[in-house]
């Protein structure tokens, strides 16, 4: 595993391979997901769409699908308060159910519930809709030209000035001066990356069921706190009346971030007044949610040896129909663009480009692997054209701990170089390479969280078990574990003995989301408050029953210090309470808060940095690339759980060798995707893993979050692309700068490249 | 409008012996044994992710081999066994393989796992000492969007090297 190179912060269970808490129930089939829970008297829906991209909704005729038995409903948007309610994180764009138009292929233009899935299935298919099928844009070049048909009505958008075009907002930022900065070279390229698709393999499902006056919502959604505001605002409902139950998602990589049916189904079941369940089909999910697609122009400007001058950076990423949070992604991924280099002159202008298509929305990287892919690769091209050494280059220019690389954010946090020599030593890279093989090398970073707010109880039994309640969502990435191992480490328990309560609003206390890898730092920061508010009242309890001054007690890390002996801290809570027994009750807050005047909101909590290195051989014939080894190394801080950090980090790193190898969305002209779906959508298998995978780590204590940890889910997948496209250059010469890197390309660079 | 008779209400009756215990129920002759596992026998621990046999969430046991169980009619399964992840060990228990899976940190969201476990519970009954190769190979229909797969192939094979003594 990896070096420690400063001593743990302290002995315990905090840094040990604590098996997965809530593991025993996934390894049995107990674990519910969302469509695991059925309500007596619920209904099933399903949704209607039509079988082009944007179409104007003529007529809808309801009476044959009304007739099939068990037909409870068929809801469409006359049945909706008018003007019908509109939602949306950053936007209230996206309205509960089309109105008058489609604006994307999957858009639903009527549900259906009824008593059996089948009757739902069978009655949405004989909903009768009358539309014409509209002019719409499906890429970049399309949805920027002069007479393009608007994705927004103009009228929506007073007082803005790309109202009349399909750019919904603009993202400026930069400081010294790119104009008349003078450089050696400039290299000028421009890069593509495809539409991509989360695939997470539990669908996403919902439950609305009425309440009294008020509702109870189940959703497979990292951020129930959100969703509770969005719905209790649309139904016009105090928080209190709207419960949101959360059971841990199956994957989320932020496609669940956010609401997307749950309003549609808790107006159809107050309708009915009824419970209505609404499980996607994974074809409803790429209709549901995908990854902004970019092109991004990329002028990097160099002194002969290497010396970063300045860069240019132009980034349009096309989002889809409605803005989701795909905005905030464009504003917050274009921003770090740069990298994590010292860099005198930088300008980035990138902009959210509106388009018929699904809406984009989070996607692991948040916008950064776009343009990971566009810089990391130019920088590989100007190391090749300096005939410098592209790890070189890049050590040359990273900015050292504590250096503002972005002049108005948080200094470099971390020791990078030592992250990049690890991932350097680990792949060989100043070893010889056998003949045909190529290596490739990348640097990623991500802004952490710019702001936040959870809030931790932490519940200290009396017999020494501990509950802990977290609004944090647990798709996979392990936060139960974290919290228990964070609650058992400061009360001296054993892990089992914690139990972790999440995914309930009126269970849990607020927590603002489940994003941008935030949960061990920010919510861990609120789950060891709360512990050492605990401890508190354990120091005031054990000066009561030993008649000490409270001064001279110490509680921390599992341990009672008194003057002359060390307890426990359960032997202290056993004698403090008595017969009556009771529990000791803590609070924990965590906040970051936010900046007026930041680019962003707000600085970064922590960085994500990895950097990625590996060898690769290209078959000639056929354009098939072979992994012939593949090295992650994140920073992050420290390991809390060092199995976690590993199954996180090769997890990110093998998600981004999908969009890397063989992910994309393929659209015909009419803007339909043409490969919905399991069989003509590929992603990585067991079988397309590089020969040799290796996942390190780098911790130094100095991340923000308990015992120094930084979050590190998404670092790995920042720079996968860029270094699979760099060693495939290094293997068989072939430039590439559209992904993915599947056969076909590859082997038609290779012919592109012998004929020159 | 005539209602298409898909609807009506015949249902055949089969019947399952599904972990060990006779089961019998009603079905309609589309439905798949998928949907009577978990919508009629309410035994959810089979996911449904694709539904056209590409993600092995609904990977179930029938009859000696594995099979994709939205793939399987209700009907052709009738007088068929089954076992599903709910039956790889009793109630309370792990069975090693299951126990590896979180030994070896091959288990995140969970999702996939259940398949994955009947996969890899099948591989290991047919080669009882796979290679790496072979354990790639046998859960390759098995999709985990985590990427797990190195640690549910170390799993695997930490399973088998343990059966071996």
């Amino acid at each position: 595993m990896s070096t420690v190179t400063a001593p743990p912060a302290r002995r315990g269970v905090v840094g040990e391979p604590v098996w997965r808490v809530g593991g025993d129930a996934r390894v049995t089939g107990r674990q519910q997901y969302v469509a695991d829970v059925h309500l007596p008297g619920e209904l099933h829906a399903k949704l209607v769409s039509l079988p082009v991209a944007r179409a104007k909704i003529l007529a809808i005729d309801p009476s044959a699908a009304l007739a099939v038995p068990g037909v409870h409903l068929v809801l469409t948007a006359a049945d909706l308060p008018q003007p019908v309610p509109r939602f949306g994180p950053q936007f209230e764009d996206r309205p509960v159910i089309a109105v008058d138009e489609t604006k994307y292929h999957g858009e639903p233009v009527a549900a259906v519930a009824a008593e059996t899935k089948e009757a739902a299935e069978l009655a949405a298919s004989l909903v009768r809709v009358d539309y014409e099928e509209l002019p719409a844009v499906f890429t970049v070049a399309a949805a920027l030209a002069p007479d393009a048909p608007l994705v927004r009505d103009p009228a929506t958008r007073p007082g803005d000035p790309f109202a009349e075009t399909n750019i919904l907002r603009e993202h400026r930022v930069g400081w010294g001066d790119v104009e008349t900065a003078t450089a050696d070279l400039v290299v000028d390229e421009t890069y593509r990356f495809p539409m991509v698709t989360h695939f997470a393999i539990e669908p996403h499902a919902f439950i609305a069921a009425p309440d009294g006056d008020g509702i109870v919502v189940w959703s497979s959604i990292q951020h129930p706190f959100w969703l509770q505001r969005v719905l209790a605002k649309l139904l016009g409902l105090p928080l209190s009346r709207v419960r949101i139950i959360a059971p841990d998602p199956g994957g989320g990589f932020g496609g669940k971030q956010h609401a997307k049916y749950e309003p549609l189904v808790a107006f159809m079941a107050r309708a009915v007044e009824r419970p209505v369940r609404l499980v996607l089909s994974l074809e409803e999910t790429f209709q549901a949610v995908r990854r902004a697609a970019a092109e991004v122009r990329v002028r990097t400007g160099l002194q002969r040896d290497g010396t970063l001058v300045f860069q240019d950076i132009e980034a349009n990423y096309l989002i889809g129909a409605y803005a989701d949070i795909a905005d905030r992604v464009v504003g917050k991924g274009s921003y770090i663009a740069c990298g994590p280099y010292r860099l005198p002159n930088a300008r980035i202008v990138a902009r959210s480009v509106l388009s018929h298509t699904v809406p984009s929305t989070a996607f692991r990287g948040f916008g950064n692997p776009q343009v990971n892919w566009a810089v990391e690769s130019n920088l590989t091209e100007a190391a090749a054209r300096l005939g410098m050494d592209p790890l070189e280059l890049r050590l040359r220019n990273l900015a050292r701990k504590g250096e503002a690389f972005i002049p108005f954010d948080t200094p470099a946090d971390g020791d990078w170089a030592e992250t990049v020599r690890r991932a350097a030593e680990r792949i060989g890279w100043w070893t010889p390479k056998a003949p045909g093989h190529g290596r490739g090398v990348s640097c990623g970073i991500k802004s952490g969280p710019t702001t936040g707010l959870s809030y931790a109880t932490v519940r200290f039994l009396a017999d020494g078990s501990v509950v802990v309640f977290s609004g944090t969502s647990d798709m996979g990435q392990g936060a139960r574990t974290v919290f228990a191992q964070i609650a058992a480490h400061e009360l001296g328990v054993p892990v089992e003995w914690v139990t972790v309560v999440m995914g309930d609003t009126a269970v849990v206390p607020y927590d603002q989301q489940t994003s941008a890898s935030r949960s061990t730092a920010l919510m861990g920061n609120a789950v060891l408050g709360a512990c050492r508010d605990v401890q508190r009242q354990l120091r005031a309890m054990a000066a009561r029953l030993y008649g000490l001054d409270e001064a001279s007690i110490t509680v921390a890390e599992g341990v009672v210090r008194l003057p002359d002996r060390e307890l426990s801290p359960l032997e202290v809570l056993k004698a403090g309470l008595g017969r009556l027994g009771g529990e000791l009750i803590g609070t924990g807050e965590s906040r970051k808060p936010d900046e007026p005047g930041h680019p962003l909101g707000g600085s970064a909590y922590f960085y994500e940095f990895n950097c990625t290195t590996c060898e690769a051989t290209v078959d000639a014939e056929t354009g098939d690339v072979t992994l012939v080894r593949y090295v992650t190394v994140s920073d992050v801080g420290r390991a809390i759980n060092p199995l976690q950090v590993k199954m996180q980090d090769e997890g990110a790193a093998i998600q981004g060798l999908g969009h890397t190898l063989m992910e994309k969305y393929i659209f015909d002209e009419r803007g339909r995707i043409r490969n919905l779906g399991a069989i003509d959508y590929r992603i990585p298998t067991s079988m397309d893993l590089p020969l040799q995978l290796e996942s390190d780590f780098v911790e130094h204590g100095d991340g923000p979050g308990p015992y120094g940890a930084k979050g590190m889910s998404e670092g790995a997948i920042l720079g996968a692309a860029s270094a699979v496209a760099a060693a495939v250059r290094d293997a068989c010469g072939a430039v590439i700068r559209d992904l993915p890197l599947d056969p076909e390309r590859v082997w038609r660079a290779l012919q592109e490249r012998g004929r020159r | 409008m005539t209602v298409p008779s898909t609807l009506g209400p015949e249902r055949l009756a089969i019947e399952l012996t599904v972990n060990g215990r006779r089961r019998t129920t009603a079905v309609a002759p589309w439905q798949t044994l998928l949907d009577v596992l978990r919508d009629e026998l309410r035994l959810t621990g089979t996911k449904e992710c694709c539904l056209v046999g590409e993600c092995g969430a609904c990977t179930v046991r029938l009859n000696g081999r594995i099979v994709d169980s939205c793939l399987v009619l209700a009907v052709e399964a009738d007088g068929g066994e089954v076992t599903t992840v709910e039956g790889l060990a009793p109630v309370g228990s792990l069975s090693p393989i299951q126990r590896n899976f979180l030994r070896y940190g091959a288990v995140q969201c969970g999702f996939c796992t259940p398949g994955q476990l009947m996969a890899a519970d099948d591989l290991l009954r047919r080669i009882p000492d796979p290679t790496i190769d072979e354990i790639a190979e046998g859960l390759a229909g098995n999709l985990c969007r985590c990427g797990c797969y190195e640690q549910i192939i170390e799993a695997v094979a930490a399973t088998a090297e343990e059966a071996r003594g």
